[in-house]
Parts: structure tokens; sequence; C-alpha cells
């Protein structure tokens, strides 16, 4: 795997849309035409090597090639949108949209992300060893058919809606979600680590694990209480209460476990 | 401005014209017998044929906005930055005007209707019709839950209704008369339907029978160039087709005012299923074209579905709320006082699914079954049964029985089972296709200079770079779909406006509507009702409801002289 080194300068007021930082449109290119890649500040059209200054070398295939952002960009937006193979690796905090629409690969955050991480993910890793913003996981706006394979992983905490109309694959918050984590979910699963309130909101399928005890909405029927589950193929240890839901629905088949011991 | 489009293979049934190899002579927006002096453009090898019409598109008015607003997720399709000439678009099944015009405009369409005009809403359709580039435009004002409407035909006051209906063309600047769900969208402003021609609409002492034949009197009285346009009760209902047989049935005590239909059922597909339940669904478009082949006063237009992502939108508010308790998705009502009842909801057509896979061989069915194309137009209702964008693909499947046969094995059972298409072999020919994307519509519209190439008529014109000689469209229908998707060239008022599938200028078009005379007494007369309802129910008031042709691109008034006294 060859590796190439973003170095940020100095960044943007405004955001800077940068999806052409992404293995796929990496691969294959030297380091003169990675500077020259487009990138939007604000509605002004830059390059890239305007914000960054470019080293190393890009594998020949997305698969064999590693971008290391050597520090914070907060505000550049995009990171990673649609790639399918790779690694992203950032030491520090990305803006919003990092790993839209990831196909595979894998992204690793060292700080934190900002909202919509993840959204309409297939495929691939996202890690975040800090926090992320609100949307994590989400469906585009309007899109009832969100997130549908691959894995988040957040150690800190999430804003509200986390796992937004989650549709397949694993969200993980390891801190704490904001309200409304898994609103409209229809499958897959969300792991939080606790939860604010109104978990599970219109969720019609999927299963959310909560590792502490939430006040679940009325629309909830707690249905069983089970030890050491195993929930869409992963293991959990200690006692669960598990609640059906939402009832508001038509055709609810979601599940909600509480951790209560 | 002076042009000839020469040695194309031109095909112009209307007159008669039918592939031979001709030479088109334009001068100021004009077909003419010969021009001299004129630049030239080579289109040997080619297939020309006059402008595309679209009868029945929603592509402006409040639901389409309602639509946009509510399918963000849809603007994510067809991205596309500015060009020196276009702006920037966006949208599939609910694009952006001027999305709207470039893509009519690419596939050889110079002039589109849109499809429902709720009167409350006519400021803001002209508004977007206004940013509907390229194509000459009009609308069809949606009457058939109309209070006053609704009042004078229960009290049996046709010329009252004739003067109203004028008037109610006049001030929203429409161009027919459009029913939708007659009686149905009122009740629903009590939570209910209509489900049969004798349902009684709540309030009014009146049935769907009586608003449909009412209408039709009314639009033969004023004589109009454009016969009712109708959507019937029961849209999308399991077992609709007795109900629609019914309403078609309605047309034989109505004598035609012009050399037209009296009714052309809109849609037809979604109102042309058989069976008792969702189970055992069946096609019943036999039974429709049978209907339209022994009357000589019905045309009907497909209403085809094709697979995939769209979003429905129709001024028949409970049908809408039934479909969205179908599917879960989002969906919502736009209520137009004492008008109409518009819904807008989400659909996925799935291959898979049984129901799908019938609806699809439906409207193939119908535009197979029905002989003579003339009574035939090809729409989707866009975007109902799947945006315009697809018309290629349905043009291809009506050409080709292989490519309808390839469609038809990958479906659920239930599309070979319930339907007939599969014994179908008819294909059409280039005359046909001709009948059914332009010619049809400019008739039944009462457009005489459209839809032909005789002198006289618009230099709307549409190049495909297909042979028509060396080209077998039954086996080399993928070709077909490609000459279809883009021009080699649109020339829209003798100005190419589309060459090799990219929009080159941009022109803003007419906006067509009807002003339809009626005796000054009974016009005064009716305007004190009008006046009375306005300040008794409406929220707006009535001096700010006409709209004034400064609202309209290029307003071109068809003026009738009704009679009506």
């Amino acid at each position: 795997m060859k590796e190439l080194v973003l170095r940020p300068l100095e960044q943007p007021a405004c955001g800077l849309s940068a999806e052409s930082i992404s293995c796929d449109v990496f691969a294959g290119k030297s380091v003169e035409e990675i500077e020259a890649l487009e990138v939007y500040s604000g509605n002004r059209r830059r390059r890239l090597g305007d914000f960054f200054s470019v080293s190393g070398e890009a594998g020949d295939t997305p698969g064999e090639t590693r971008i290391v952002i050597e520090g914070d960009v907060p505000r550049t937006k995009w990171i990673g949108r649609g790639m399918s193979a790779g690694e992203i690796l950032v030491k520090g905090s990305t803006g919003m949209y990092t790993g839209a629409w990831m196909r595979g690969g894998r992204i690793l955050v060292q700080g934190s992300v900002d909202s919509f991480a993840g959204m309409m993910m297939s495929g691939g890793e996202l890690e975040v060893q800090g926090d992320a913003g609100d949307y994590l996981g989400c469906a585009y706006r309007g899109e009832w058919r969100g997130m549908r394979g691959g894995s988040i992983l957040v150690h800190g905490n999430a804003g509200t809606e986390a796992g937004h109309c989650l549709s397949g694959g694993r969200v993980t918050v390891m801190g704490r979600a904001e309200s409304f984590a898994g609103v409209r979910m229809r499958s897959g699963l969300l792991v939080l680590g606790s939860a604010e309130s109104r978990v599970g909101a219109q969720m019609t399928g999927g299963s959310i694990v909560v590792l502490s005890r939430t006040e679940m909405l009325p629309s909830f029927e707690l249905v069983d209480r089970v030890s050491s589950p195993e929930i869409e193929g992963v293991s959990f240890e200690g006692v669960f209460e598990v609640y059906a839901g939402d009832l508001a629905e038509r055709n609810p088949k979601g599940r909600v476990y509480l951790k209560v011991e | 401005m002076k042009l000839v489009l020469k040695n194309g293979y031109v095909y112009d049934p209307a007159n008669g014209v039918n592939g031979e190899k001709m030479d088109i002579f334009i001068e100021n927006g004009k077909i003419v017998e010969e021009v001299s002096g004129a630049k030239e453009i080579d289109c040997s090898g080619m297939l020309v044929m006059p402008g595309g019409v679209e009868i029945h598109s929603h592509i402006a008015g409040g639901k389409v906005n309602t639509a946009r607003l509510m399918r963000p997720e849809d603007h994510l399709r067809n991205v596309a930055p500015r060009t020196s000439v276009t702006r920037s678009v966006c949208g599939y099944s609910t694009p952006s005007t001027f999305l709207t015009g470039y893509a009519y405009s690419k596939m050889g369409y110079t002039t589109a209707f849109t499809a429902a005009l709720p009167p409350l809403m006519a400021r803001h359709t002209h508004e977007e019709l206004h940013d509907i580039p390229m194509l000459d435009k009009g609308a069809l004002t949606v009457m058939g839950n109309n209070w006053l409407i609704m009042h004078y035909l229960s009290e049996g006051r046709i010329e009252h209704a004739c003067a109203y209906a004028a008037w109610l063309l006049r001030a929203t600047k429409g161009y027919a008369i459009k029913a939708v769900n007659p009686g149905g969208s009122e009740a629903w402003g009590w939570g209910r339907d209509v489900r049969s021609l004798d349902d009684r609409v709540p309030h009014f002492d009146i049935t769907p029978r009586e608003i449909i034949r009412g209408l039709m009197e009314i639009n033969e009285r004023l004589s109009l160039p454009h016969s009712v346009h109708l959507h019937p009760n029961n849209l999308g209902r399991v077992g609709n087709f007795t109900t629609t047989l019914e309403t078609l049935e309605l047309t034989r005590d109505v004598k035609p005012s012009r050399e037209r239909q009296v009714l052309q059922l809109t849609h037809a597909q979604f109102h042309s299923y058989g069976g008792d339940s969702w189970r055992n669904f069946s096609s019943e478009a036999e039974s429709i074209a049978k209907a339209v082949n022994s009357s000589d006063r019905l045309v009907l237009d497909m209403g085809q579905v094709v697979f995939g992502d769209t979003t429905t939108m129709t001024a028949d508010g409970p049908m809408e709320y039934y479909l969205s308790s179908l599917t879960g998705l989002k969906w919502a009502n736009k209520d137009i006082e004492l008008e109409t009842a518009p819904g807008v909801t989400p659909f996925v057509y799935s291959e898979k699914s049984p129901v799908s896979g019938v609806q699809w061989a439906i409207g193939l069915e119908l535009a197979l079954l029905v002989e003579s194309p003339e009574k035939v137009m090809l729409t989707t209702d866009h975007p109902n049964g799947a945006p315009f964008f697809t018309y290629p693909k349905i043009v291809a499947w009506l050409m080709s029985a292989k490519s309808r046969e390839e469609v038809l094995e990958r479906l659920h059972r239930a599309a070979q089972k319930n339907t007939v298409l599969g014994s179908i072999d008819r294909e059409y020919g280039w005359s046909e296709i001709c009948w059914v994307t332009r010619t049809a519509q400019a008739r039944s519209l009462g457009l005489e200079s459209k839809g032909h190439l005789g002198v006289g008529a618009d230099a709307d014109v549409a190049v495909y770079r297909i042979d028509p000689e060396s080209t077998d469209p039954a086996r080399d229908y993928e070709a077909v779909e490609r000459a279809f998707s883009a021009t080699a060239l649109t020339v829209k008022g003798g100005e190419v406006v589309v060459r090799d599938g990219e929009v080159v200028k941009v022109v803003s078009g007419r906006t067509l509507y009807v002003d339809a005379g009626v005796g000054e007494e009974l016009e005064r007369e009716v305007l004190k009702d009008v006046d009375y309802y306005f300040k008794r129910f409406y929220t707006v008031n009535l001096a700010n409801y006409p709209v004034q042709e400064v609202y309209l691109t290029s307003p071109e008034a068809v003026k009738v002289d009704s009679g009506v006294r």
C-alpha cells in the first residue's frame, strides 16, 4: 500500500467541499495532479493544493492507496465520499459528511466528525475516536432508505438522530447519544452506550441496544427479559429488557434492548 | 430567419407523408412551400417528424412544487452545472422547471400541457410555466369538484355553468376543462370519497355521473378546442374498469361541436383494472380498448408505468391517501378550497411486484389493442406512472415485441398470467409513433398548427439520428431508444434549439389559453354569483384571483365565440 500525506495549510473561513479527497479519486494520480484537483470554498472553485501540501505517492488502485491528513480540518467536508476501497487516516477532526455514500475501505478519524458522518453508507468502516455530530449514519434529507451496510464506530458521544432511517449495517456509539437515536430505523443494528430519550421513535425494524437504562416512549411495549443475548449476530453480556415497537407505526417489527443488570 | 432541412426521411402522417425523402422549408417560424437563400442542414439518413406534443404531464403547479419540497432526495438525480446557455438543473420525478424544458426539448418535444391547474393555484402555475423554457405551453383547468360548477349543474342552469366555465378559463388562463375524480375530491373534504357514478356528493345535490355529463355539455356548448379531459372516479382501485366503462358510455348522448372526440380518457392504464382484490389483480385493457375502438367520440392517453422510483401527484386527495397507506411512505395533502384537493406521495414500481408488473403490461396493451393510433397518446402521466425521461423506452416497447418479451420474462409471473400482452405481436411503425407522440395530441387539443409539417404549420421539427430505411426497430430497439433520447436536431419556431442532444439555444415559447366569449348579460349574472362566493367562502379577494396576461410568456389567446347567450 502506498501513502499520500496531506498537510493542512491555511484553512478557509467558510466550508471547503472536498469530495475529491478519496482513495478512488487519488489512485493512479501524481502529486501534481492531486494538487490540481477541484475543491469548492463556498461557491469559488479552487485547487486542493491551495489548502493542503501534498506529498508521497498514490497507489495504482484505490485499494492500494492510503491517505493521511496530518492535522485538524474541521471545515473540510465530504472526505471519502463514495469511496470504494483504500484507507484514510485523519490525525485530527473533520467537517460534515465524512464518509458519506462510502461503499468500502476504511476511514479512521482520530479527532471528531461533524454532522452527517457516514450518511447513506453501504459498505466499509468508519471509526471515530472522538465525538460525532448530529445525524451519524443517517439517510439523505427526505430519503427513507438510509445506510444499508458497513459499520460505524464512535468512541465518544453522538448528537441527535444517530442511525436515522438505518436500513442495514451497524452503528455503534460507545458514549452517549442525544435524543431520537434510531428514528425511523428499518433494519440493522444500533448500539449505544447510553441514550438521552425517544430511542427508536417511528422504528419499524432492526435492533437498538442501549447499554444502560433509558426512558422508553409509551409506544413501546416491554415483551421480554433476556440474558447474554445474541442480537443481529453480535453477542452481548448482561441482562436486557426487550421492548417491541414503535407500535404507533404500521407493522412494527423493531426491538430495543435495554441493559438493566 | 430561413432554414431548410434537407433530404431527411419525413414522417407526417396527418398529411399522408410516410417516410418520403424530402426537404422541409422554414421561414419566420412557419413551414413554407419553398425558400431561397436559406441555411441548409443536411438530414440525410435521418428521421424527421413534427415537434413532439405533450398532452398530459404534471410539470407546473402547486402540487408539483409540494412534491419538490417533499422529495429533496429526488434532487440528487440529474444534477448538472450551468453551461454557457443553460442553467444548473436537478431532479428526476420532480425536475426543476428549467430541466423540464431542456429535457423535453432534447427528446424532440416542442409543446407541453400541464395536466392540472387548480384555479386558485393559477398564478403560481403560470409563474412556473414562465420558467419552463424551450416549449409552447398550456394548462388544463380543474373543474370537476368546483362548488359553483356543481351548484349550477345541480340546479340545471347549464348556460350559467357555461358562462362560469368560460370565465374560469379566462381567469386562470387555462386551455381546457379537466376533471379529476369528479365529486370525489370534494367528498374528501369530509374524509370521504365517491366509489360509483351514482354516489351523491356530500352537501351538493349531484352525482359524478351528472358532473361528467354536465362538463361535456358545457364543453360542447362552448365549442372549446379540446374535449373534456377526464381522470375518472376510482383511479387505481382494483376492479375499477366497470366504473371506467360506465363513464365512457356517457359520451353516447353528447354531440361533438367540432371534429374531435368529446372525451379524453386520461392515464387510461390506471383505470383499466380487473379482479376483486390485489391478489387476483388483472388487466381489463381489452374491455377499455373495445369501448374506444367502437366509438368515434373517445381518445385515450396511456399513463404507462415504467419500473423505478417516482413521485405520484394528482388532484385526487383520497387516492393519494389510500396509496400512502398501502406503502407507508410520506404523503402530503394540498387542499384547494372550493375547488379541489390534490395529494402527493412517492412510489416505487418494482419488477418483482405482481401489481406493478400488471400495470406495466396494461399501458402497452391499451396502446396495442386500440386499433387506430389516432386515438392513442403516449404518456406516463408524468411523474405518476414514471418520469417523462422514460418516453424513449416506451417508444421502443411499442415498436418491438421482442423488447416487451424480454421485460415480461423478468417480471413476476402475474404479469404474464393476468394480462394478454404476451400474446400481442403488433409492432408500431414510424408513422404510428408519430401519431402517438405528437399528431394525435395536436388533434385532440385542437392545435391546428401543430403535430404536422404541412405548409402554415409551426416550424417545430424533431430530427432523430436513426435511418428508418436501414433500421429494423423490432430487432434493433436499443438503437430506437437511443435515437429518441437525444435528437440530432430540435427546431422550435424555426430556430435550432438542440443539436446532437445538447441545448444550443434557449427560447421561451408561448403560453396558449382559451378565451371563449359568452353573452354579456349572462356573464354579468354569473359574476354576481362569483362575487358572492368569494365574499362568502374564499380566503382571497376576487380582484386578486384572475391571472393577468403579464404573468404569461408570450400569451396567445385562442378565441372562441361559443354562441352561449
